[in-house]
């Protein structure tokens, strides 16, 4: 039973976004990058499994670029037994990551494929049932909980107001991790290092893009601010407006 | 221009909001173009047809009612490549993300995500969508038919509610390999508290930092007699219990009073207490999207304010 994660890094929101010159995407010069929370969500998903016994090899795959490296080998850290990295292009979009992958995934083999059920910047769509629709596996999205049996997997699907669908899957196949069964673990820093001085990353070619998800930005632009909040200067401002709302 | 086709959604035999508000902006963006507002309705939701009068017609898939990501998906593509519509409507929610995205990778059609308004330009559409935690608003033109993934709450539901009679097409189609079976539904677990009810909700987000600062917004709770709410992150975390979620995964709220405290206001928390009377904001970016639905905001230190507030209560 091996799980296939696929990580990928995304700016950190908690640092001001600016868009470039061409007004069409963002100024990278200055972004600062993490990973995918919901990546790390399925990460952590895959490593749970692994460790009840339901999985026997846990590998994590990504596309190579900055800091990509020291992503995967934090992986590997946390309980990843192996980590590749795709080479040789720069997919720009879901659809052409979906591609890169299911080059991938053909010579790599699978009995699951965990990615995050979406990204601040997946503009085209979500990877995971994009992947599923080129490898012709079923997919399930926003999944919370992984249980695996024999072929099957059994899946919790988030829906609104907590609401929840249980499904049975046939493996392999491509599940949207929206949360792990316990919040991701961290990973020593020395630890990291240990593993990054003891093993090596593979790498594969990443093959062809393919056409991509067949669109393209017209222009990116912060939301106009409309009135927006009254701001307040100190606290005493503030319980005037609880007194005002009958909060006090 | 052709008809624009809208994917139902609906749980428990009940058609949710995001329905109704993609039907409302289907029929303004028809008004305008001279085609036709076609809902899409699975298992036995065409018996309230009726419900769906904003739709010039409906075309009803039948099958099951338990949504299904495989079939659901392999139902809608059926109908999208016999009716061959310019743009067909998709909720930006759990089910429909399984669904657009199989649809238009299969169709090989563009799908757009997190669309927070659509128009008509020329022969086509230009999308925007609400990126990067809704830090950008970035614009796609489409020429040729395309998926659009709605965001819940974008437009409104109003709009698209009106009670009518829609002629209703049988459509029967394949429904799916099988290989996803649905098994039940799972029902929320009962909690001690019920956050829809609630006058005043203080609601902590990501800001917080650690599990253990939670303890200063309940304090303030306690002393304000109001109920404590969470963004995703801390129930991720497992900081928060679920029943206390606001947004797209969790509750939607309408308190008198909501305090968002360390929350940026991604659109998914957005979309759950948009409708309260009076948000007040408190966070350290000045650029969080909070401070656009809010009405009053403060750009501090969530500890240092509440901090000083539960001081001066006492």
């Amino acid at each position: 039973m091996k799980i296939i994660v696929l990580l990928k890094q995304v700016p950190d929101l908690v640092e001001d976004l600016e868009v470039d010159t061409s007004g069409k995407t963002l100024d990278r010069s200055d972004i600062k990058y993490k990973l995918n929370e919901f990546d790390d969500h399925a990460l952590e998903e895959a490593i749970l499994l692994k460790e009840n016994g339901s999985a026997d090899k846990v590998v994590a795959m990504a596309v190579d670029g900055d800091g990509v490296d020291k992503m995967l080998f934090t992986a590997i850290a946390k309980g990843a037994d192996k980590a590749v990295k795709l080479t040789g292009g720069n997919p720009v979009d879901s659809h052409q990551l979906g591609k890169v992958f299911s080059n991938a995934l053909s010579s790599e083999g699978y009995d699951l494929v965990f990615t995050g059920v979406q990204s601040v910047d997946d503009r085209d769509g979500q990877l995971g049932p994009i992947l599923a629709s080129y490898i012709d596996t079923p997919c399930v999205s926003v999944v919370s909980g992984v249980f695996v049996s024999g072929g099957t997997a059994v899946v919790h699907k988030e829906y609104s107001g907590g609401m929840m669908g249980e499904f049975e899957v046939d493996l392999p196949a491509v599940l949207g991790i929206q949360a792990a069964k316990q919040p991701p673990r961290y990973a020593p820093v020395s630890k990291i290092r240990q593993v990054q001085q003891t093993l090596t990353i593979e790498e594969a070619s990443m093959g062809n893009l393919g056409s991509g998800g067949g669109s393209s930005v017209v222009n990116m632009v912060p939301p106009a601010k409309g009135a927006g909040a009254k701001m307040m200067d100190d606290v005493e401002d503030l319980i005037d407006i609880l007194k005002e709302t009958g909060v006090l | 221009m052709g008809d624009i086709l809208v994917i139902t959604e609906h749980l428990k035999g009940e058609f949710q909001d995001i329905t109704f508000e993609m039907l409302g902006k289907a029929k303004e963006l028809v008004g305008a173009s001279g085609g036709q507002c076609v809902a899409v309705t699975f298992g036995s939701m065409n018996e309230k047809a009726g419900e769906l009068g904003v739709a010039d017609s409906v075309i009803s898939i039948g099958g099951s009612d338990n949504f299904n990501p495989e079939s659901y998906a392999a139902a809608v593509q059926s109908v999208v490549s016999a009716k061959s519509p310019p743009l067909i409507m998709v909720g930006s929610t759990s089910m429909g993300m399984d669904i657009a995205n199989t649809v238009s990778t299969i169709l090989d059609m563009p799908n757009i995500s997190y669309c927070s308004d659509i128009s008509i330009i020329g022969g086509g559409f230009s999308c925007t969508s609400s990126m990067y935690g809704g830090k950008m608003n970035v614009v796609t033109n489409v020429d040729g038919p395309a998926v659009a993934m709605v965001l819940a709450g974008a437009f409104n539901a109003d709009a698209g509610r009106a009670s009518g009679s829609p002629s209703v097409e049988d459509f029967s189609t394949d429904l799916g390999a099988g290989k996803v079976r649905f098994k039940q539904l799972i029902e929320p677990e009962a909690s001690d508290v019920d956050i829809t009810q609630s006058n005043i909700l203080i609601a902590v987000g990501r800001g917080i930092g650690n599990k253990d600062d939670i303890e200063l917004a309940e304090e303030l709770a306690e002393l304000l007699d109001a109920d404590l709410a969470c963004s995703r992150p801390l129930v991720d975390a497992g900081w928060m219990p679920k029943a206390h979620q606001v947004g797209k995964s969790g509750l939607k709220v309408k308190p008198k009073v909501y305090i968002a405290l360390g929350i940026s206001g991604a659109p998914e928390h957005i979309e759950g207490m948009k409708s309260s009377s009076t948000i007040i904001a408190i966070n350290t970016d000045k650029n969080a999207p909070i401070f656009d639905v809010a009405h009053y905001g403060m750009v501090e230190d969530l500890f240092d304010v509440v901090e000083e507030l539960v001081e001066e209560l006492e």
